[in-house]
């Protein structure tokens, strides 16, 4: 645990040390703000309800960006410098390395989430009177779908020791399983269409943003960062048999 | 200290990288660790370091099994691989720290200070690690082999793209840990492993070819060629020299100055005889050596095989 810990720390260290987090942050939290803005305008002109539900779709859409190049350097860093092999022959065992690392990236999106936080309390001190249940929950949601989100991309990272090659196979790993519910539609088998109903990453957020936190879904998300996480370890294993 | 016993490892069920390789080195030795690039030298020293399992055969470092104990294996040992592993966005301090950290140090801060104080680094403690020169992130490397003290260091190509200077200081650094330490050391410069090393072991082919005393390996061959200055006799001495048995030729490459060749089936180093017969002419002997590396001659004569 202790080491799991110091790894954790360094990296999460590296991240406010390299450009790319904090021009990827910075992309993030702008991007946001520019679509608030614009949902603010619309809520006031079209004197509707003010809520978070739009903010939080358009959170959904840019985190498949975002996610993957927040993990891509991970692993594929530590590989290209060589460090993968101290780590690795230091008495610290795999998962450790691999739940170090999915921490530290762990912690710096729970971190660009808090900063959205300001959104909510704008509508508050507006005096917009939003329902604080369903902004809740979509937090909840927001959080584990990130988080299954930095699961896959670290991943990908574990697979490349090229961090572009690792963050397009993040992106498209991650896009893959966020529409994988579109063909459902068209597919008259109900088994195979209920599976790819569920194995959706998106759809799992439905109930988040109605207010709902339903078990089945928090299930659903750590399962998805349990497997990814595991298959993580199993290819630093790989070394051992290849 | 490190146990080798038939090491052999597969990759991919048909490269074999090395076969059935046993070595022993006990403690407090320095072995030079050689082999022609691709003979297994990186493999060999990836299973000691627990990085990886071997096929078949088993390895122990300060009796511990790398694979089945391989935590406690590795706490016995130091390693510096090949690429130089550091993170190129910490001080020197801070990486030393981590370092220390993940391997459990008590006193990390102690363990830090002495590394650096070991490996010259104090100066630079603060430096950010990718601004270091080649030789001082080389010295980083080193310090964070030997940070936790370890009865084994395995050291890959330590003196690699150095300096002459920085080499010299490497090797009275290896030469100093040496005193306390069971090192392997693999290396391609020769000279180094005469200079530092107490024993050498060749790979070839993933396979063990010499495993000897400096000593042995220095004797088991006698010379091929002998530099002789002598003051005297003069247009006399190829003559002379050249009757005697196991020398095939005699140069003469300036006045008093001899090339001395020996004859491939010379029985035993003319040498003896040489000296003898200069004396017995009344010349004045000034010189009278092997010439060439004879560490060098052994590694061609046993990585030449097939």
């Amino acid at each position: 645990m202790r080491n799991l810990w110091a790894i954790a720390r360094r990296e999460l260290g590296a991240y406010f040390v390299s450009p790319i987090a904090y021009l990827v942050g910075a992309a993030f939290l702008a991007m946001m703000g520019f679509f608030f803005y614009t949902d603010v305008i619309f809520t006031v002109l079209s004197r509707s309800e003010p809520t978070m539900r739009y903010i939080f779709g358009v959170m959904t859409t840019i985190l498949l960006f975002v996610a993957p190049v927040l993990t891509m350097r991970l692993l594929a860093e530590e590989q290209r410098l060589g460090t993968l092999e101290l780590l690795l022959t230091a008495p610290v065992r795999d998962w450790e390395v691999v739940l170090g690392k999915y921490l530290a990236a762990l912690v710096f999106y729970l971190g660009l989430l808090i900063a959205t936080g300001a959104y909510p309390l704008l509508l508050f001190w507006m005096g917009g009177n939003p329902d604080i249940g369903p902004i809740l929950s979509g937090y909840l949601g927001m959080f584990l779908f990130g988080a299954a989100l930095l699961s896959i991309g670290l991943f990908s990272s574990s697979l490349s020791q090229n961090q572009v090659v690792a963050a397009v196979v993040g992106i498209g790993l991650v896009i893959l399983l966020a529409v994988a519910s579109l063909p459902a539609d068209g597919i008259t088998n109900p088994t195979l269409q209920q599976i790819l109903n569920h194995i959706d990453l998106r759809n799992h957020l439905m109930n988040f943003r109605r207010g709902l936190i339903d078990t089945s879904d928090v299930v659903y998300y750590l399962s998805v960062i349990a497997a990814f996480l595991f298959l993580t370890v199993q290819i630093l294993n790989s070394r051992r048999w290849r | 200290m490190i146990e080798a016993e038939g090491l052999t490892k597969i990759y991919g069920n048909q490269v074999v990288a090395i076969e059935d390789v046993t070595f022993r080195v006990e403690r407090g030795q320095i072995v030079g660790f050689l082999g022609p690039n691709g003979a297994g030298k990186t493999t060999t020293m990836r299973i000691l370091t627990g990085y990886m399992p071997p096929t078949r055969g088993r390895a122990r470092i300060a009796g511990y099994d790398t694979v089945l104990q391989s935590l406690e294996a590795r706490r016995h040992i130091g390693y510096l691989p090949e690429t130089v592993p550091l993170y190129p966005e910490m001080s020197v301090r801070a990486y030393l720290n981590f370092m220390a950290e993940i391997r459990g140090l008590s006193n990390r801060k102690a363990a830090v200070e002495r590394a650096m104080a070991l490996t010259g680094l104090e100066d630079r403690a603060d430096v950010l690690i990718g601004k270091l020169s080649k030789g001082y992130r080389q010295r980083v490397g080193l310090a964070q082999a030997i940070l936790h003290n370890p009865d084994v260091l395995i050291l890959d190509e330590p003196t690699i793209g150095l300096d002459p200077r920085q080499v010299r200081e490497v090797r009275d650094l290896i030469q100093e840990l040496g005193k306390t330490h069971t090192i392997l050391l693999s290396t391609h410069i020769l000279a180094e492993v005469q200079q530092i090393c107490d024993r050498v072991l060749i790979i070839h082919r993933g396979r063990v070819r010499a495993d000897m005393t400096l000593g042995e390996a220095l004797r088991s061959r006698r010379p091929d060629r002998i530099f002789l200055r002598v003051e005297g006799g003069d247009r006399q001495v190829p003559e002379i020299l050249s009757a005697l048995p196991g020398v095939r030729r005699v140069e003469r490459l300036e006045p008093g100055v001899y090339e001395i060749e020996v004859a491939n089936n010379a029985r035993e180093d003319p040498s003896p005889a040489i000296a003898e017969t200069v004396m017995r002419q009344g010349w004045r002997l000034l010189e009278l050596r092997p010439v060439g590396l004879t560490l060098e001659d052994l590694f061609l004569q046993v990585t030449a095989q097939d």
